[in-house]
């Protein structure tokens, strides 16, 4: 699972991809693990580094991190 | 000392932006976190009382009903409101509109039993509508109740009870007219084009078993135009002016029935119901203007009733709530799952409700729709509104609530939640309690061969 190479994310959450001239906009943790899937991070290790920065617990970053997933792929932001 | 301070959360959302097509106009309203009504933390409310909680406002009530009647009273010598009961038939709030001065306008026997418990005069109670039995006719009539006319088999079956009590009926006849808005309502009454509406009159007059007191017509609801009002008020007065003319008879009243339309936005329109909706100055200006240019002498000007029903008490009831799940449907749409639904918001199948937080919410919003906890594909409250992100067990704050919520509410699935009411002094005091398994079973009886099974 990573982010698309079409897919552009700027500092303040401006999410472009080019492939379909779609745009978004993600909120600071929106662009936070959009950053990561670029580096190739997997889901796992998503939910710890949130933990870690994050003030949350466990079941709500898990629920959380799925729907956003999901949501990825609906908009065409991953490969898969 | 902790020294590896967390960020504060907020869950990951991503929004497409729609280049080109243009966001729905009106204010975005709900974004605002509602966190007190009159005074008194929605926290609180929902600890002390449970949710979900239907909850009401006396002063916005006082208010809007003194706005109401000063709009019609700057412009017409003689003007009376009648609460319609069906709209909210809380005895408590009823008693309010009362204390201001309201008599009660009543379409049941049940409805009609409940004003006169509350201690309203029998000669100021209305009672209107197609459902009226021998008996209700009865103790209407012993009771100098205004009996409305709604068909002509009710006009015959009024005549049989006056000559079996000998006692005269006070009667108005209800108009239904074309009013220049569609749909035209004319199930209820006599039509005034066809010339039926005179036929009943003369048929009261020569008969002579009643004495015909008034003309009542209610021309629809949430009438967004007021120039109806202006069309109904001058068809109304040429009645009366003719029965006055040919007869000599004077009307006393002339009641327009309700039927103005609240601040709430209807479904399928663009237009926010706040802006769009009419002030009571706008339409009293149009009813009172025709009025008194209808050619009464200004000694014989009758009688003004209004039955104002949504208007007076929409803004007054909030509906507070808890988000109990979150959900993604399969085309990718966010859906939050609440713990009221249409069985207790029946106004949710008429208007989009705003909805707010009740407590400090993301600046981020999302799409949503909102579902109620009902397993029944019709219990949406909101097919797609706009809320910042909302987690199970947030509450949040349903606006303008405070018709026919109370009174079309279903028993279905679930019970029926406290009412509770914040009097002028912020006092919250429970004015319905909520409904248990045993108040509602009371009424059933198992016959005996079904009263044991062994599984
Ligand atoms: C006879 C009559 N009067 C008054 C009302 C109150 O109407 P509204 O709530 O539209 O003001 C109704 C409601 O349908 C009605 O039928």
């Amino acid at each position: 699972m990573k982010l698309r190479k079409s897919v552009a994310v700027s500092e303040n959450g401006f999410v472009f991809n080019a492939s379909r001239g779609d745009s978004f906009s993600a909120n600071p943790t929106g662009a936070r693990i959009l950053d990561w899937l670029r580096d190739g991070k997997s889901e796992e290790e998503m939910k710890t580094l949130l933990l870690d920065l994050y003030d949350i617990d466990e079941t709500t970053c898990e629920k959380d991190l799925y729907d956003f997933l999901k949501v990825l792929k609906q908009h065409n932001l991953l490969d898969v | 000392m902790e020294t590896n301070q967390k960020l504060k959360y907020e869950r990951p959302v991503i929004k497409q932006l729609n280049t080109g097509v243009t966001n729905k106009f009106g204010p975005q309203m709900g974004f605002m976190p509602h966190t007190h009504i009159d005074g008194i933390a929605v926290k609180d409310l929902i600890n002390t009382y449970g949710s979900p909680l239907f909850v009401l406002s006396e002063r916005t009530i006082r208010q809007t009903y003194q706005e109401a009647f000063s709009a019609f009273a700057n412009r017409y010598p003689n003007v009376q409101f009648a609460w319609s009961y069906k709209t909210n038939y809380m005895n408590a709030v009823c008693n309010i509109f009362h204390q201001e001065g309201a008599w009660a306008e009543v379409v049941s026997r049940f409805e009609y039993e409940k004003a006169l418990k509350n201690g309203v005069p029998g000669d100021k109670i209305i009672f209107n509508g197609p459902d009226k039995t021998t008996d209700d006719h009865m103790v209407a009539v012993q009771n100098n109740s205004p009996i409305h006319i709604d068909h002509l088999d009710e006009l015959y079956s009024l005549m049989a009870v006056s000559q079996k009590l000998g006692k005269r009926p006070k009667v108005a006849i209800r108009v239904n007219m074309d009013t220049g808005v569609q749909p035209i309502w004319d199930r209820f009454g006599f039509n005034y084009e066809s010339g039926q509406a005179w036929d009943a009159i003369l048929k009261i007059i020569q008969t002579d078993r009643m004495d015909l007191v008034g003309l009542h017509c209610h021309i629809g609801t949430f009438m967004l135009s007021t120039n109806a009002y202006a069309v109904a008020t001058a068809k109304m007065a040429d009645l009366a002016l003719n029965i006055k003319r040919q007869f000599g008879i004077d009307i006393q009243y002339l009641d327009l029935g309700g039927g103005f339309a609240s601040r709430n936005t209807l479904k399928g329109t663009y237009l926010n119901g706040a802006d769009v909706a009419p002030s009571f100055h706008e339409y009293a200006e149009q009813i009172c203007s025709t009025l008194i240019r209808a050619g009464f002498r200004s000694e014989e000007l009758p009688l003004l009733i209004l039955e104002t029903g949504r208007a007076l008490i929409d803004d007054a009831g909030f509906m507070l709530g808890t988000v109990l799940a979150n959900k993604r449907l399969s085309d990718g749409r966010r859906a939050t799952i609440m713990d009221f639904g249409v069985n207790l918001l029946f106004t949710a199948f008429w208007y989009e409700h705003t909805i707010s937080p009740a407590q400090e919410c993301s600046q981020y919003t999302e799409d949503t729709v909102l579902y109620g906890p009902l397993c029944m594909n019709i219990d949406v409250v909101r097919e797609s509104i706009r809320l910042p992100l909302l987690n199970k067990g947030d509450q949040v704050v349903v606006h303008r609530v405070g018709a026919y919520n109370m009174t079309q509410w279903m028993q279905f699935i679930s019970l029926r939640p406290n009412i509770v009411l914040i009097d002028t002094d912020g006092q919250p005091h429970l004015i319905r309690k909520a409904e248990t398994v045993e108040y509602l079973t009371q009424l059933e009886s198992t016959p005996a061969h079904l009263s044991a099974f062994d599984l």
